[in-house]
């Protein structure tokens, strides 16, 4: 035994009182608390060994086992994921997924969910979601260099839709920008099935060298357990079962359980954690995440395959008359476990009080393979590592599937069309750049530049690009970038939720080839409704294949991740939104289109040959409110991958003057929004097609499309390189001007009417 | 990349404090760009180590609890840095850092709450001023382009202090458009006057809102003009 808890005696300790296990009301109203079912709680019985849980050891159960922390519902299906490729450095399982990006300079990446809580409290909620997602990534030893937040709201006339959007916003941007990390990309939507549950998805890319990644083992018997960051109050006691539970409108406010953020504390905890690291004076460290010290402290021990003795008398506590069991479930933030030699803790207390940070010494790592957890001379906890980490329950929940749609439906195509030209084309090409339009009333208020690394932001409108520069990276490569997207388009998801789920991967690969970058690894933050209903049971796990299909396709693995269940309200789930976090290396940053898009460019269409415009899940036939369903665009999985080495290829010539795959809206939607920033015209031209009229052409949506922009003797030379391709066709389809119009097929949009509505996405 | 001799390298200092975020944008700015390295300076450090100037840089110093910079105004090393200025020497402090010299009366006026009571990140155009700084000499006239990222940016000082400022010509920079014209429509956060950079009288202290550490290379943002306040930084002593 180490010096510290050198006289340690178990027995010397007073048993927990235990439950009231006697069968009936009281019982029941208390494992209803804690959700634990019958089955889970027999499960329990098992494990105590004849001796009833104390309410510690039930906070434990009901925290470990709750759907947040054990993905009881989805592991069956989570392990279809492909998460091996030669980039990959760490996979799944770890606080953060890692991947090569040159030599030893890695990239340590992963997107979480906060939802609940967003939906409770907006402001604390998405701060603190971005302060956990920054943990998970700084404690693997990995510098944060960039940000991105995906979000879902309600539609935009609810009731409580502003409220959330100037809270979550306002809540990210102060956490982001006072930790100093930038934001640099992300997206939001409206859409009803969100108008009681609002999705706040954060994602934190960080750079690291190979040979220092660190991971949350509690190794070494007699190393010391460390506990540091801010000191421990009632807040967020039952946040990871709340998360774990479905909204009802009527039910009282669940204020009192989300967390309170403070991003300066966190800042001097990400300063001292790297400092620490580097230093090399610790073995394991974690993130108090969800269930706080409990899962923290078994997850170490679990990974290591050892023991925990914990002394709750040691924690810093912010508040008095704490009992184990709101010490043990409390999610306060800014908090960290570390374990360390305990030769060590006098140099790491230096490096800890010089950054003003609470820190003790609250326990050591035994051989016992069990946790045990003592507080005021009662012994709290006495629980086996294994069966609870490892033997949580497991449930492969029924599916039922829906039938799905017709593909490409004429009826449904020519009632759409009819739809526009009801409302008229300017008219309603206006109206899709309402709907898509400009987030800049979001994106300002965050800061997009500190780090000095930014090449393209939101303003950009694409993946986001940061130059690594000086990160530890290989000198022969003075320009190297990552580039980074989030994408999911839940009405693809609804319609079809497994090509959905393939063409969110899909969406996120072709921001990044638009920037010339090459896809390498991705997160997800698997949002769906109550996973106790057979159908969203379903589109789960066809979300699942869907991504999985899309990974294999395009050589990539996912690293990291998080599943959030129970977005669902008063017997409403949300549409499957399956959100897609992407890294992709960019060789040379300074290749990356500028995208200032002037007058006498070329307009370069690249599409695949099969390419069918449709309107089953498209912006069209949203706006134009048509009823009834048809299939979402197909996929071609050759054509895709050709799409993507094709813009890396030209876009490595550093002759693109702007690219963009073609998105939400179709052609005519995403050409306008390449124009408006800059106030330049442009006339293009398709072909009409026999698979949908030419008004078709132009806001119907095709899988694998991208627009170029160039100069012309630079298009005359990527025309060229275009005859080598098998599966894509490269098309001239017009070409930029100094008219105050966008000019598509016949019919002409004035300028500056599209940039006034582009502008009042948000207002 | 401005070659200084090593005779001439001068001995830059930052201080850090706790919540400092700008920091290592502005130590890598004088390593890749001007080859020097930057003197590290703790906020509890009593003393200035020997350095030939000092830069506050941006960020959220000790939580920015009370009032941007106030905190920090009182830190140990504020002392030795009023000490410092006292001397003649140099201060370039860049956001936060313009905050804590406005805080500590080194410079006058005030850094209130953005007028639209958000906080504002993008890219904004400053135009140089005349005036009577080295800063105003190198920098009257151009057009410079780089971001700024506040949320309590908006320059105040009272009539008096205003006329003072504009008759010892210690504006250095204002917010403009694109081709370098003043109006309210380019002021980003309401400003007095559209000031967002101003001198001391002795023209050796320089605080300002917009950060010229994240405009130092044309592929971040298509500006590197922040390069020229550095130069302008350096020009003030040597």
């Amino acid at each position: 035994m180490s010096l510290y808890f050198k006289d340690l005696n178990l027995a010397k300790f007073s048993k927990a009182e235990a439950i009231d296990g006697t069968p009936g009301e009281k019982l029941n109203a208390l494992l209803k608390k804690h959700k634990i079912n019958a089955v889970e709680f027999a499960k329990i019985n098992g494990i105590m060994n004849g001796r009833l849980p104390s309410m510690s050891e039930l906070g434990v159960f009901s925290a470990m086992w709750s759907e947040h922390c054990s993905y009881k519902s989805s592991r069956v299906h989570l392990k279809r994921f492909p998460t091996e490729t030669p980039d990959v450095v760490v996979g799944p399982g770890e606080n953060a997924g890692v991947v090569r990006i040159s030599g030893k300079l890695c990239l340590a990446f992963k997107m979480e969910s906060h939802n609940h809580p967003s939906y409770i409290e907006p402001y604390q909620g998405a701060a603190t979601g971005v302060g956990g997602i920054l943990r998970d990534v700084f404690c693997m030893g990995a510098r944060p260099i960039a940000n991105l937040n995906a979000l879902r709201f309600g539609k935009r006339t609810h009731e409580r839709t502003k409220y959330l959007v100037e809270n979550v916003v306002k809540g990210i941007g102060d956490y982001g920008n006072c930790i100093g990390v930038p934001t640099v990309g992300g997206n939001v939507s409206f859409d009803e099935s969100y108008d009681g549950n609002c999705l706040v998805n954060a994602m934190t890319v960080g750079t690291i060298h190979e040979d220092k990644i660190f991971k949350g083992f509690a190794s070494g018997t007699g190393n010391i357990v460390v506990y540091l960051g801010s000191a421990t109050g009632r807040d967020g006691i039952h946040g990871a079962t709340m998360a774990s539970d479905s909204f009802a409108s009527s039910e009282n406010s669940e204020r009192s359980t989300v967390q309170v953020g403070d991003p300066f504390t966190e800042k001097l905890l990400l300063e001292a954690t790297l400092e620490v690291l580097e230093k090399g004076l610790v073995i394991g460290l974690q993130d108090m995440g969800a269930a706080g010290l409990t899962s923290s402290s078994f997850e170490m021990a679990g990974r290591a395959g050892n023991g925990l003795y914990m002394d709750l008398d040691q924690i810093p506590v912010r508040t008095t008359a704490m009992t184990a069991y709101e010490l043990l479930l409390s999610e306060s933030q800014e908090r960290m476990l570390m374990v360390i030699e305990p030769h060590n803790w006098g140099a790491l207390k230096e490096v800890l009080d010089r950054w003003q940070l609470a820190s003790a010494v609250i326990g050591v790592v035994t051989d016992t393979g069990r946790v045990h957890i003592s507080h005021n001379g009662v012994l709290e906890v006495d629980l086996p590592v294994g069966p609870i980490t490892d033997d949580a329950p497991k449930y492969d929940r029924p599916q039922k599937a829906r039938p799905l749609a017709e593909s490409n439906s004429p009826e449904f195509n020519n009632k759409t069309l009819a739809g526009i030209k009801e409302i008229g084309v300017e008219t309603f090409l206006a109206n899709m750049l309402s709907d898509t339009g400009d987030k800049e009333k979001i994106y300002t208020q965050y800061d997009q530049h500190i780090g000095a690394k930014t090449v393209k932001g939101p303003k950009d409108q694409g993946a986001a690009v940061m130059w690594l520069r000086s990160d530890i990276a290989d000198q022969s490569e003075p320009n190297l970038g990552v580039a980074i997207a989030a994408s999911c388009n839940e009405r693809y998801c609804s319609i079809d939720p497994r090509l959905g789920a393939a063409h969110a991967v899909l969406k996120s690969a072709r921001m990044i080839a638009a920037t010339g970058g090459r896809p390498i690894a991705i997160t997800d933050c698997l949002n769906y409704g109550n996973p106790e209903d057979p159908e969203v049971m379903w589109e789960f796990s066809q979300g699942v294949d869907g991504i999985s299909e899309a990974c294999k396709n395009l050589g990539i693995a996912v690293v990291s991740g998080n599943v959030s269940l129970y977005n669902q309200t008063d017997g409403v789930s949300i549409k499957p939104t399956p959100m897609i976090g992407m890294v992709g290396k960019v060789s040379d940053v300074t290749k990356v289109p500028a995208g200032v898009t002037q007058a006498n460019l070329k307009v370069l269409l690249l599409q695949p040959k099969s390419a069918a415009p449709a309107f089953g899940g498209s912006l069209a036939a949203k706006l134009t409110r048509t009823a009834g369903l048809s299939a979402i665009p197909a996929i071609n999985w050759k054509a895709e991958t050709e799409a993507i080495d094709f813009m890396r290829k030209v876009i490595s010539t550093g002759s693109v003057t702007a690219a963009r795959d073609v998105g939400d809206g179709g052609l005519a939607t995403t050409m306008a929004k390449m124009l408006l920033p800059h106030q330049v015209g442009a006339k293009i031209t398709l072909g009409i097609s026999d698979k949908i009229s030419d008004l078709g052409n132009y806001f119907g949506e095709v899988a694998g499309s991208y627009i170029l922009m160039c100069p012309a003797d630079a298009a005359a030379k990527i025309l060229s390189t275009g005859k080598e391709l098998k599966e894509c066709q490269l098309q001239e389809i017009g070409s930029t001007n100094t008219q105050s119009a966008f000019e598509f097929g016949s019919w002409s949009a004035p300028i500056k009417q599209l940039t006034s509505a582009f502008g009042r996405s948000l207002t | 990349m401005t070659q200084f001799t090593n005779i001439g390298k001068p001995n830059v200092g930052l201080i850090q404090f706790p919540g400092s975020n700008c920091d290592a944008d502005c130590v890598d700015t004088l390593k890749r760009h001007f080859g020097l390295d930057t003197t590290l300076v703790w906020h509890t450090e009593k003393s200035l180590p020997k350095v030939d100037a000092v830069i506050l840089p941006g960020g959220f110093s000790y939580g920015d609890y009370l009032r941007s910079g106030a905190l920090a105004s009182h830190s140990p090393v504020m002392a030795s840095v009023k000490e410092f200025v006292k001397k003649g020497g140099p201060v370039i402090g860049i956001c936060n850092g313009f905050q804590i010299l406005t805080e500590s009366h080194l410079l006058p006026g005030a850094l209130l709450r953005n007028a639209s009571r958000e906080f504002i990140c993008k890219y904004v155009h400053l135009q140089g001023q005349t005036g009577t700084s080295v800063y105003s000499s190198m920098l009257c006239g151009k057009t410079l382009s780089m971001p700024i990222a506040h949320g309590e940016g908006r320059y105040y000082i009272d009539p008096e202090g205003l006329k003072k400022l504009n008759d010892k010509g210690q504006v250095v920079f204002r917010y403009a458009a694109a081709d370098g014209s003043v109006s309210d429509a380019s002021n980003p956060n309401g400003a007095t006057e559209h000031i967002a950079g101003i001198a001391s009288e002795n023209g050796r202290v320089f605080g300002m809102m917009p950060h010229p550490e994240r405009a130092t290379d044309v592929v971040m943002g298509g500006s590197n003009d922040g390069l020229q306040v550095w130069k302008a930084f350096f020009a003030s002593f040597l």
